[in-house]
């Protein structure tokens, strides 16, 4: 008996239009749980790190959370990997919506897709039943119009539908897989679902998924429940109103985007408008906002409300926003929110990253303005920025003329063009689009996390911890009095301590064994949310959420039945960790590739910096290269990625 | 003859549902067998009628079993919205697979959680912190059927399965067969 899981992959491979059920071995769960785990097992197993993105070996794996579809708040995630075309490296990028739940349902913990259609096709996953339908019909056809297509088709109505759009099928390197309510967007996922032929999969089920210890699973649920209503009764006092409550920034509730608009930078990643949010401003945006937006809405079973049905001309839902995605183009293109708000339904409907794709177009008209690019490049190229952009939309989805060099994200598009193009692809940490953040002092818990995140966004690693310390000790002081989260006091300590100026202030402070502390922590918690398919909104992300590394642990194993305690759950994180920075390894991460972008601060450390970065590979357990010791993965039962790295010469043999 | 009974309802705000389809979850995960054992939307007794490009969210409980489905249906608009008129019927019919037991087909219905302890409100309404759904008891005049006979139930009961003709026609041949008899 398999609980909170089924036990069987779908296996489909789509040069031959072979399709399996296959039982999944329950000791890998024991070993790394689900979601991400299992997918960094399955990749080290069975992606020789020769692989190419695009070879039909590459595998595309849609892998839910160890506790997605159970009764749990927000455990409804299902994390994409694959190969990268943008990094070259191991992708997860991971959506929330219906379909993970809906997968458990039909019967399935992932679907693993290897090889190639000879034809555009899309699956049908349904009780019992699984089928390779043609879909030449929907080639071309945007993502939320074709999920649509699908559904009456089927005669389906609430069938879960992921579906790639005209960037999917022309292979951008930053395509997004949109799902309804939530899209896998980072790392160009969409991009190998386009090269398999796959444009979507649609699934729908009716089975049971069982828990181990009901009683216990739903005391659990319920107090997380009736902690969400206090944490919404009570907002955290002296941050901004965005990250006060839980989930993830409230951007499509919250009008106030003074922080964003001011502190964020426009264009290319450049310039910063302080001054810029005047009531006029706020005035026109917030119509803009209440006019468009038809309502909130959720993912499954979670209570809290990120995302938003936007409706563009009528009153119907255009497509559905989350997020930050609301300012990216409109600042990219230094427009208003109405447009942002418009371009963003096409890009929802063509399917591309809304962080890469605006910066990748913002890159593209510096280099215009700048005679790097010219008009024998771009013909036609209109003269209004929010034209252009619209023009560098439709050119890039379909791979036309400039497009297609832009479709491959800015480092490689500077590295195409030339004459100086790469200097302006200037945000990127291992050839992927950040943030657009630029700041002035060094702050060495964040450094750290730009470092080393293997996900390549900061916000999949950043989270428990406060950006900043408050303004006053009273503040900090009656912050740390109600914060249970932390793994121990030692972490109130360092907080009580920080300092906005002085002393105890960055880059000096928290102090090296703090930071790496600290970093460990947030980026431990992402790592086991990913693994069970809990949103990061409702336990990594916000700062004191329902769920922690002192109740996981329980939750766990009342609905897997797993014995898991805090410290079987921490080396069992440590595990995945390693797995997945393996899999980096062996695909040619290097130390020299942990680095911010050059100019994310203006007032930088080198030897602090190396002292930080030395410092938390040692507390990792990793040698001055970033590679992880023979003792720290024998630990851990990775003996055999010790041998592996070892026979690559990645892992140097201890003597 | 009217009396005065209590009359469990939910109150349901369209408007502030946000599709999270929770009720769904928590009702199929109470009455499973044991309890909370597992989870199955497709086994719940309130569904969330969703069309979310249209922005329609309508959450349904399951009612009465029908035999037959409705001969018209009818949609209504609705502040510029489109429903089908299924989309507010609680029935269990023909027409549409709300509402049956995946395994047997047989019929659902809601029972407002009835279990022992009784539960404050059902949980649907504890889990929506949406609050699009209100549990609410309110009193309401009824009027007051006389309690039937015994044998009238039984009877009844006969009919259904029958139908009366055949019931009339047996009832008419003892009496001629007893009255031989006696």
């Amino acid at each position: 008996m398999r609980y909170a899981e089924t036990g069987f992959n779908l296996e489909v491979d789509l040069t031959r239009g072979n399709i399996e059920r296959v039982p999944t071995d329950p000791r890998l769960t024991e070993l790394h749980l689900g979601g991400l785990g299992t997918n960094a097992r399955m990749m080290w197993d069975r992606v020789p790190p020769e692989t190419d993105p695009f070879s039909p070996q590459n595998l595309l794996i849609f892998g839910t959370g160890l506790l997605t579809g159970t009764p749990a708040p927000a455990c409804n995630r299902t994390i994409v990997t694959t190969i990268s075309p943008q990094t070259k490296l191991f992708a997860f990028s991971m959506m929330g919506g219906f379909f993970g739940p809906e997968l458990k349902h039909a019967g399935y913990d992932k679907i693993v897709i290897r090889g190639k259609s000879p034809e555009l096709v899309y699956l049908w996953i349904t009780d019992g039943k699984v089928e390779i339908r043609p879909a030449g019909h929907l080639q071309g056809l945007g993502t939320l119009e074709s999920a649509e297509v699908i559904r009456q088709e089927l005669g389906e109505p609430h069938a879960a539908v992921a579906s790639i759009g005209l960037a999917g099928e022309n292979k951008v390197w930053f395509a997004s897989i949109e799902q309804g309510r939530s899209s896998a967007s980072r790392m160009g996922c969409g991009a190998i679902m386009g090269d398999k032929n796959l444009k979507a999969i649609a699934v729908r089920g009716s089975g049971d998924l069982d828990v181990a210890r009901p009683a216990e699973f739903i005391r659990l649920c319920n107090e997380a429940l009736k902690y969400i209503e206090h944490r919404n009764a009570h907002p955290i006092e002296g941050v901004m109103p965005i990250v006060a409550g839980l989930g993830s920034p409230q951007e499509m509730a919250v009008h106030d985007e003074k922080w964003h608009t001011e502190n964020f930078v426009w264009g290319n990643a450049r310039v910063r408008r302080k001054d810029f949010w005047q009531p006029e401003v706020a005035q026109k945006w917030t119509e803009t906002m209440e006019r468009m937006r038809t309502r909130l809405l959720s993912c499954h079973n979670c209570p809290l409300k990120c995302g938003a049905a936007i409706s563009v001309d009528t009153r119907l839902c255009s497509y559905m926003m989350k997020c930050f995605s609301k300012l990216t183009y409109t600042m990219g293109a230094f427009s208003d929110l109405d447009f942002g708000l418009r371009i963003a339904q096409k890009a929802t409907e063509h399917g591309v990253d809304a962080f890469t794709c605006p910066q990748t177009m913002a890159f593209a008209v510096e280099l215009y303005e700048d005679g790097i690019l010219t008009d024998a490049d771009m013909p036609g190229f209109p003269q209004k920025s929010e034209d252009r952009f619209y023009w560098l939309l439709d050119k890039i989805v379909r791979r036309e003329g400039i497009g297609d060099v832009l479709a491959d994200g800015t480092y490689w598009a500077g590295q195409r063009i030339g004459k100086g193009a790469d200097k302006y692809a200037h945000n990127c940490i291992r050839k992927t689009e950040q943030l657009p953040l630029k700041l002035g002092m060094l702050n060495p818990i964040y450094f750290l996390m730009y470092c080393t995140g293997e996900k390549a966004s900061i916000t999949q690693i950043e989270g428990n911890f406060p950006q900043a310390p408050f303004e006053t000790k009273e503040e900090s002081a009656a912050f740390v009095e109600d914060w249970p989260h932390v793994p121990d006091d030692r972490y109130k300590q360092w907080f009580l301590e920080w300092e906005l100026r002085g002393e105890k202030s960055i880059p000096s402070y928290p102090p090296i064994d703090a930071t790496c502390e600290i970093v460990n922590w947030q980026e431990m918690m992402h790592y086991i949310d990913d693994s069970i398919g809990i949103c990061a909104g409702l336990s990594s992300f916000p700062l004191k959420p329902p769920f922690h590394i002192h109740n996981l642990p329980e939750l766990i194993s009342a609905g897997s039945g797993l014995q898991l305690d805090e410290a079987a759950l921490v080396k069992l994180t440590r595990r995945n960790r390693n797995l997945v920075r393996a899999n980096n390894l062996r695909r040619g991460l290097t130390r020299a590739d942990e680095k911010p972008p050059e100019d994310h601060w203006k007032k930088r450390f080198p030897e602090l910096e190396k002292k930080l970065l030395d410092g938390y590979y040692e507390f990792k357990g990793w040698n001055s290269d970033g590679v992880p010791t023979r003792e720290t993965l024998c630990e851990l039962g990775l003996d055999y990625v010790a041998d592996d790295l070892e026979r690559r010469g990645i892992l140097k043999a201890t003597p | 003859m009217k009396t005065e009974k209590t009359v469990k309802t939910i109150k349901i705000d369209v408007d502030k549902c946000n599709g999270c389809r929770a009720c769904e979850v928590v009702c199929s995960a109470f009455h499973a067998q044991p309890r909370y054992s597992s989870v199955n939307p497709a086994r719940a007794r309130i569904r969330v009628i969703r069309d979310p490009l249209a922005d329609i969210f309508v959450p349904v409980y399951a009612g009465e079993y029908t035999a037959a489905e409705c001969a018209g249906r009818d949609r209504y608009t609705i502040d510029g919205k489109q429903y089908e008129e299924c989309a507010f019927c609680r029935s269990v019919c023909p027409s549409r697979d709300l509402f049956k037991e995946p395994d047997s087909g047989l019929p659902l219905k809601c029972d407002m959680c009835e279990s022992d302890p009784t539960l404050q409100e059902p949980l649907c309404v504890t889990w929506c912190l949406a609050d699009a759904l209100v549990y609410e008891e309110r009193t309401a005049l009824a009027e007051k059927a006389p309690a039937p006979a015994d044998v009238d139930v039984g009877l009844e009961a006969l009919a259904n399965e029958h139908g009366w003709a055949k019931v009339l026609d047996a009832v008419t041949r003892m009496s001629v067969k007893m009255g031989r008899e006696s």
